[in-house]
């Protein structure tokens, strides 16, 4: 029942947590201080004078809330101690924002540039029907509020040096991670052969569109193709007439594409078929959840919690109502942020329909955003 | 007398039980969906005090050599510790804030002032005293196997004493709290196991030596010529600590009125019956709401009893509801002033000091139901419905 830990929780946390190294006689001086708060740590003291002086959990400050088309808002934040800044540019970071009291965390592509921003990152949100995370950052948020980051991940970025000829295929709130991939690029002084298929509804709803123009403007490289879906209907990739005419070249280029699931799937399918897959990059926003698990309890061992599930709810989900420490991060199962052992039970993965079995011996890994329970499981968390 | 049934102990039909249980759920569900800004806003507020007065009474003791600087940063500093204790630290590692999903205030990860290892807390307080409140032989918070605090519990000449060993438990209250889930008893009847032991032993040994470094060496250290005055005024805070929370702690199941169980209770107990024998084995006590924020919100142990899950700022309002629910079924709800709940304690610490032939109390273990039971006892909130 009881075990052994060679740490306070509190105090292995702040060394994962720590994402900036510290000198050898930084270092000394937080061990000395670190034993005059145990068994809190320096941080929890000083982040009372200011929340930002706190490396224990990244968060930032948000300096500003900027409207923009469509019902979105970029939100300009700056991080506290522990950011990095060494993002690449297309990476998403998690943001976690207080709503009634609790934390809530989403995911967001960062649109500042990877390089020239400063100490300041920038996100775009887009007000979701129905996600009232999304509607609190964008109608909700005042300047000055402090929320949690999750340092940036995902791997659907732009190398540097870019290949001398590049395909961005971006649609809606799409554009960005390529945003952050152009502005870069834009920073470093040098665009290459660049074509940016940027679809929208029409030109009012479409993010960004001034400061791309502007962009185009002064990079000679720099050639976009917008495409508006009232006017002239939803880009179509089941074929190649539409890409054809926008890009002629497009096999020959190094793509990347973000947008709408049907979108993605249709340019993978089409991609495929070209023989070119390997050329296309895909950043999806949504998982589709197909199949469902079956009502059950899942227990959560190490807080000894339990909580009975109808197979529509996620794992993580399920924790989160119950207020077991759950890692969460994009919460459509690409990140592997959520991931947690599974120690018996068997869950489903609601995207594929895949079932994973988990026993003592051999706890396998579980996406808890995606997974639900089939009868009763638990779960090493 | 120990009861080995609750229900035919309180006189209550399987419909009635029944339907208590489901108010008390329903009390739960209530807050649960009532949870929200306000209480977040509460326990962040009480730990920002908390720390401030931290902070403000470590600065202070810089000048503990003039004595009205060492009384006043003693008492920032006793009085940040209890509230780190009783208030921030006993409830957050209930789990009362973990819906929250601030990964820096939740029961996982919070680790607090005091010798005894949050984890070790987490099992012999959450689980055990919890769980098993007030039965005998296995809740080990009933007597914390030093004192004889039910008379069930066997005598033997050693027993003589407790009223010293109780005094100095009050005085080194939290090495007696560091020591508590280590299965002494067994030690004797050498059936420990000598690995957990060790482990267990050596992660206080780690805790404990940091805590007292910080305010044996470091600080006084700091502090250069006061070196003395605030290693004293730093020992004096610890044991301000002591006292305070070994008072309000014997204040919630030692009171008369607080009653104790066999293990026969524990059979096919039911969740409402698991209710019944909360109220049945806690005490409040009175005060104002300084005091109990004092005391760790424990002046409400019956309610936290019931839901030691539910955020502590709430009990005040559980409170009202829960009385109600005892007026109404007849159910004692014990509860006096701190000074008289805590006589009763020290009254029931000498008089279990001797055999029970002695003081006139029925040895028999298992004394059956009274049929008007608790009529004898205070209940200053319990309006009998039923003549």
């Amino acid at each position: 029942m009881t075990q052994t830990v060679e740490q306070p929780a509190v105090e292995q946390l702040a060394i994962e947590q720590s994402k900036r190294p510290l000198s050898g006689r930084g270092r000394r001086l937080r061990d000395l201080a670190t034993r005059l708060t145990t068994p809190l740590l320096p941080d929890d003291y000083l982040q009372l004078i200011n929340p930002l002086w706190s490396s224990r959990e990244l968060r930032a400050k948000v300096e500003d809330v900027v409207p923009q088309a469509d019902d979105a808002a970029t939100l300009v934040l700056r991080p506290g101690w522990g950011w990095s800044f060494d993002h690449q540019p297309g990476q998403y970071v998690g943001i976690g924002v207080q709503v009634g009291g609790r934390w809530h965390w989403r995911s967001y592509s960062l649109t500042s540039p990877a390089v020239g921003a400063g100490d300041l990152l920038e996100v775009t949100v887009k007000a979701m029907p129905e996600g009232f995370v999304s509607d609190h950052l964008v109608r909700g948020l005042e300047p000055g509020t402090i929320v949690r980051l999750a340092a940036p991940q995902g791997d659907f970025v732009l190398p540097d040096p870019p290949p001398g000829q590049i395909l961005f295929l971006a649609a809606g709130s799409g554009i960005t991670p390529i945003l952050s991939m152009l502005r870069t690029l834009d920073r470093r002084g040098s665009v290459p052969d660049v074509v940016l298929v940027h679809t929208a509804p029409d030109a009012d709803a479409m993010l960004f569109r001034e400061e791309i123009r502007e962009l185009a403007d002064r990079h000679p490289g720099l050639t976009v193709v917008e495409h508006f879906s009232r006017e002239r209907g939803r880009l179509s990739l089941a074929d190649t007439e539409a890409l054809d005419a926008a890009c002629p070249d497009w096999r020959n280029r190094a793509a990347w594409a973000c947008g709408p699931e049907a979108m993605l799937d249709a340019a993978e399918r089409l991609w495929d078929r070209s023989g070119q897959k390997q050329r296309l990059r895909l950043e999806r926003f949504s998982a589709t959840l197909v199949g469902g698990g079956e009502s059950g309890s899942v227990t959560f061992a190490r807080s000894g919690r339990s909580v009975e599930v109808d197979g529509a709810t996620t794992l993580l989900e399920a924790g989160e109502r119950d207020g077991a420490t759950m890692p969460a991060g994009c919460r459509m199962g690409i990140c592997h942020t959520c991931v947690v052992p599974l120690v018996s039970g068997t869950v489903r993965d609601l995207r594929s329909g895949n079932e994973i079995t988990g026993h003592e011996s051999d706890a396998p890994p579980v996406q808890t955003c995606v997974s639900a329970a089939v009868g009763d499981c638990v779960l090493d968390v | 007398m120990a009861i080995s049934d609750v229900q035919e102990y309180a006189h209550l039909s399987d419909e009635d039980v029944e339907a208590l249980g489901h108010a008390f759920d329903d009390i739960r569900r209530d807050i649960e969906a009532k949870r929200g800004q306000d209480d977040a806003d509460y326990i962040r507020r009480i730990i920002r005090i908390q720390r401030g007065l931290a902070v403000a009474g470590r600065l202070t003791l810089f000048a503990s050599l003039f004595p009205p600087a060492w009384i006043a940063g003693t008492g920032m500093l006793g009085v940040a510790k209890i509230l780190e204790n009783m208030e921030v630290g006993h409830n957050v590692m209930h789990g009362q804030f973990d819906w929250m999903n601030d990964p820096e205030i939740h029961s996982s990860s919070w680790e607090w002032d005091t010798a005894q290892p949050a984890e070790q807390w987490k099992h012999s307080h959450n689980y055990l005293h919890h769980t098993f409140t007030n039965v005998i032989g296995k809740d080990k918070d009933v007597g914390y196997e030093i004192l004889r605090m039910a008379k069930e519990q066997p005598w033997n000449p050693a027993t003589l004493g407790q009223p010293v060993y109780n005094f100095l438990l009050a005085v080194l209250f939290q090495w007696g709290v560091a020591l508590h889930d280590l299965d002494i008893d067994k030690v004797w009847s050498r059936d420990v196991d000598a690995e957990e032991m060790k482990g267990k032993l050596k992660q206080i040994w780690r805790k404990v030596r940091k805590q007292l470094v910080k305010d044996y060496v470091l600080f006084p250290a700091l502090t250069g010529p006061a070196f003395l005055s605030t290693m004293t005024a730093n020992a004096t805070a610890n044991l301000m600590r002591n006292v305070w929370s070994y008072m309000i702690i014997f204040c919630g199941h030692f009171p008369d009125g607080a009653l104790h169980f066999t293990e026969d209770e524990l059979d096919n107990e039911t969740q409402a019956k698991w209710y019944l024998r909360q109220i049945h084995g806690s005490a409040n006590f009175t005060g104002s709401r300084l005091l109990h924020i004092l005391a760790g919100s424990l002046g409400y142990q019956i309610e936290h009893h019931l839901f030691p899950d539910l955020p502590c700022n709430r009990y005040p309002e559980i409170a009202e509801r829960v009385q109600e629910l005892c007026a109404e079924y007849d159910l004692p709800y014990t509860t006096g002033p701190l000074y008289k709940q805590y006589g009763q304690v020290l009254r029931t610490v000498m008089r279990l000091s001797l055999p029970n032939r002695m003081t006139g109390l029925p040895t028999s273990p298992t004394t059956p139901p009274k049929p008007e039971p608790e009529l004898e006892k205070p209940q200053p909130t319990s309006v009998p419905v039923a003549a």
